[in-house]
């Protein structure tokens, strides 16, 4: 009972309510949307799809959680997607080899290497160059598609390479690839930042920065950290996102999917103006916007209005999650316990 | 007590906050064509009582009484309306807005229905010229010093036809050239009739411009005094008061100052250490089982100077040894790892994660020195943090709760556990018992003797100076951002030492 009111009263209650909606809405239209069936061997069904879908939103994400935990924002992560596929693809293509196995490892080590230094380039201009995030992080949301078309000589490179498809649409002991990568990087993440002082350390740089400098918290190697690490998972997402498709798009791989990711980590309960962050806040998070995405076809959406009805859900999920309205729903529901026992001194 | 009519007459203010009294049967006059200056240390309810004045708070009792007619002040524009203006201590005008539109700001000249930017530059110059002051009313505001535009923000403040202005430490970052330029309009504003109330912490100032002033102490009235009939050594003694007789009994702390002993060598070894605009360079010895108390009125460079010994800021002059090695303390971090710690005087600001738990706070600098790889194991943690919560008796005893729910004492008393729960071996300490209740302060004042009996050598500022002067074997005194002595605190009194900072430490 209590543990039920502290997840009531808790930030991720609505946005778990908003998901459980969704699925509920989808279940009630389609009562095939809850069914799980073995393919192949592989799983198949919408969930599944959900889940899927959901994995390079999830890491992308995941970066964001934490660069937001420390008063930052990332906006390059979906230029750092488009680099890092075209990369992947571009190597592949050029090379003798395009379905060895040892080309795909280089070039997703290549990739990744790439994504790294990204982050840790706009790590270098927040914590040593002092610049602010939003615009730090802007140079390279603008450069980077550039450099992107750059790599892929302006083309969409497509490739044929089984090893390299395997990231993106691969099982592996009946589970997605995708989802196994994501989900296995997200507990990473988790353990650094709960098992050790991580999570703490970053929270407090978050807080109160100037605190924290005089506590003798390295401040700038934590933000640096952060940023690198938000470089290297939308790396990672961008291979997956060009393994699905087997091909690098410099325009439009990733376009928009940091607004995704900020919307996601702030569903989430994580405060924008940095702090106390929830990793479980933004898996929920992503896994709404996902849901919602396939709501949007399952229940027959007309296209035009697609975005409005996102807009709708999202808004609503946010207005019930602020201070205010959370404020306003515990004061009423204080009421009631008061109101039975004025009946019963009436009766 | 005077003939002189009263422009502002604010009888018996009482203004009461949670759990505080911030003013208590406070008076306060003002007479046109008089500076008048209200005196008071930190927390002494001087912004309490401007900000009574100009409508931002209510007062719980008292009465306010402006030009014979009694006013309740609903807000700022009320007050304004009554022609009281105000200039804050920040200025608060936008930089990037020309001279004229600052000082015409929200009263701009209007023609049908759009601003008549040439009246309203020849308003503005005109208000200028009232001030005989000469700044091109269409120069960017950010083109000026930080002295012209305080004289902005008076010309803006002065546009209203106020019949008060209110002057909340207008000359803490000018120059002495700045200053007189300061004064000069606020004497041709004094002979015009205008009552100006002015705050400052530099008593050169109060006695240069102010023909009376108000004192005030913990929230109470001390008195209003002719500013000639006043010498500074009593200013001073009624400003800090000498009314803690509760802590007498703190048991006699041996005296005995170690840098008396022969062949000690120092912990730590200021030499001719500074930093331009915070505090001229200064030679300072500190040494093991030790506390030097650092005095000195508010503003007198007691915070600079700690915050150059622990790496806070860093020093433009001299060097500091350890031993026989100079040593570059250029971050917090780089301190800490040399056992330094430094707590801050702004609790909120610079001490206090007010997010993080209780717990999370006592442990975070232990955290920071071992590195976020190398979490301080759950069982170490908690027993960390139990000896400190029962060893400072911090209240409620739940390590888990939010630091931002405890009260300031026991905020304070985190803050001190963070710093011990590094093991330093010099621990600087800002206003460590500022804003606390007595109980509390004598608790942190019997701590700060112990560690010192430990082997730990201390610094320990404070405003209020009977406290310095109990827990501390050697003080050394600051003024304006000198420090000008460095004495045994052998049969030294409150008396000495303000004597000391009211001549400049020329007569001794």
């Amino acid at each position: 009972m209590t543990a039920w009111k502290t997840f009531v009263g808790s930030k991720i209650f609505w946005p778990v309510m908003a998901l459980v909606a969704l699925l509920a809405a989808n279940t009630i239209k389609t009562t095939r949307f809850v069914n799980i069936r073995v393919q192949d061997g592989h799983l198949f069904g919408a969930l599944i799809d959900i889940l899927r879908n959901s994995s390079p939103l999830l890491l992308v994400a995941v970066g964001m959680t934490l660069v937001i935990a420390t008063r930052g924002i990332d906006l390059s992560v979906g230029a750092v997607v488009a680099i890092s596929g075209a990369v992947a693809c571009s190597y592949i293509a050029s090379s003798a080899d395009p379905t060895g196995v040892v080309t795909v490892l280089t070039a997703v080590g290549i990739a990744a290497v790439l994504s790294l230094v990204l982050g840790a380039w706009n790590g270098f201009l927040v914590s040593v160059v002092g610049i602010q995030p939003i615009i730090a992080t802007l140079v390279l949301m603008t450069a980077g598609r550039g450099i992107a078309m750059l790599i892929t000589g302006g083309q969409i490179t497509t490739i044929n390479s089984p090893p390299y498809k395997i990231i993106g649409s691969g099982y592996w002991l009946a589970v997605p690839v995708a989802v196994l990568i994501s989900g296995g990087l997200f507990a990473i993440v988790a353990f650094l930042t709960r098992r050790t002082a991580l999570g703490m350390l970053i929270e407090s740089v978050g807080i109160n920065p100037q605190a924290s400098r005089l506590a003798g918290v390295q401040a700038r190697t934590i933000i640096w950290t952060v940023y690198a690490l938000a470089g290297l998972f939308a790396g990672i997402a961008g291979l997956m996102i060009s393994s699905n498709v087997m091909a690098a798009d410099a325009n439009n791989a990733g376009l928009f999917i940091e607004l995704d990711a900020i919307l996601a980590v702030v569903i989430g309960g994580t405060s924008l103006a940095g702090g106390k962050f929830s990793l479980a806040g933004t898996l929920v998070g992503v896994l709404v916007i996902q849901t919602l995405t396939l709501t949007v076809t399952i229940l027959g959406v007309p296209p035009a209005v697609t975005p409005l009805f996102k807009a709708v859900v999202v808004i609503a999920v946010c207005i019930m999650q602020s201070p205010v309205v959370r404020a306003r729903i515990a004061s009423r529901r204080r009421v009631p316990v008061i109101a039975p026992v004025a009946a019963k001194v009436g009766a | 007590m005077t003939t002189s009519p009263v422009v502002v007459e604010m009888r018996a203010i009482s203004i009461e906050f949670p759990g505080v009294k911030a003013l208590q049967d406070v008076d306060l006059t003002l007479r046109p064509g008089e500076i008048h200056a209200l005196m008071g240390e930190n927390g002494a309810g001087k912004s309490t009582l401007i900000k009574a004045l100009t409508g931002v708070y209510t007062v719980d009792s008292g009465t306010i009484v402006v030009e014979g007619a009694e006013h309740a002040f609903a807000g700022p524009a009320a007050a304004q309306a009554a022609g009281i203006s105000t200039v804050y201590q920040e200025v608060n005008l936008c930089a990037n807005l020309t001279v004229a539109e600052n000082i015409m700001l929200g009263r701009e000249p209007r023609r049908g229905g759009s601003i008549d930017w040439r009246g309203t530059r020849s308003a503005a110059a005109t208000h200028l010229a009232r001030l005989n002051l000469t700044i091109d009313p269409r120069s960017s505001l950010s083109a000026h010093s930080l002295a012209v535009q305080q004289l902005v923000a008076i010309c803006r403040a002065m546009v209203v036809d106020a019949k008060v202005l209110i002057l909340d430490e207008p000359t803490s970052s000018l120059d002495a050239g700045e200053v007189q330029q300061l004064f000069t309009v606020m004497r041709s504003l004094r002979d015009r009739g205008v009552a100006i109330l002015f705050v400052s912490h530099f008593l050169e100032q109060v006695y240069e411009i102010s023909d009376r002033m108000t004192i005030l102490r913990n929230g109470q009235l001390v008195g209003e005094y002719r500013t000639s009939a006043l010498p500074r050594l009593d200013l001073i003694s009624k400003m800090i008061g000498t009314s803690l007789e509760v802590l007498e009994q703190l048991e006699e702390a041996p005296k005995q100052s170690v840098a008396a002993l022969a062949h000690t060598v120092p912990y730590l070894q200021a030499i001719g250490l500074g930093r331009r605009g915070a505090i001229e360079p200064f030679d300072l010895d500190l040494y093991a089982g030790e506390v030097v108390g650092l005095a000195g009125l508010l503003g007198s460079g007691r915070t600079e100077l700690a915050r150059l010994l622990t790496g806070a800021d860093r020093s433009d002059h001299g060097q500091t040894r350890m031993g026989d090695a100079v040593v570059h303390l250029r971050t917090p971090r780089a301190a800490l790892d040399r056992k330094i710690a430094y707590s801050s005087e702004d609790r909120k600001a610079e001490g206090i994660v007010a997010d993080l738990t209780m717990s999370e706070n006592i442990l975070l600098g232990l955290q920071a020195e071992r590195g976020w790889t190398r979490r301080i194991p759950a069982r170490r943690a908690d027993e960390i943090v139990q000896q400190y919560i029962a060893a400072l008796d911090i209240r409620p005893p739940n390590p888990d709760i939010p630091a931002r729910n405890l009260s300031g004492g026991n905020q304070q008393k985190v803050l001190l556990a963070r710093w011990l729960a590094t093991a330093p071996k010099l621990l600087v300490l800002d206003e460590p018992t500022r804003g606390i209740d007595v109980g509390t302060k004598a608790e942190i004042q019997r701590l700060v003797t112990e560690l010192a009996r430990d082997g730990m050598s201390v610094v320990f500022i404070s405003s209020e100076l009977e406290e310095v002067l109990r827990v501390s074997h050697r003080v050394a005194v600051l003024r304006d951002h000198h420090k000008i002595a460095d004495i045994e605190n052998a049969d030294v009194g409150v008396d000495d030492i303000v004597e000391l900072i009211a001549s400049g430490g020329r007569a001794s």
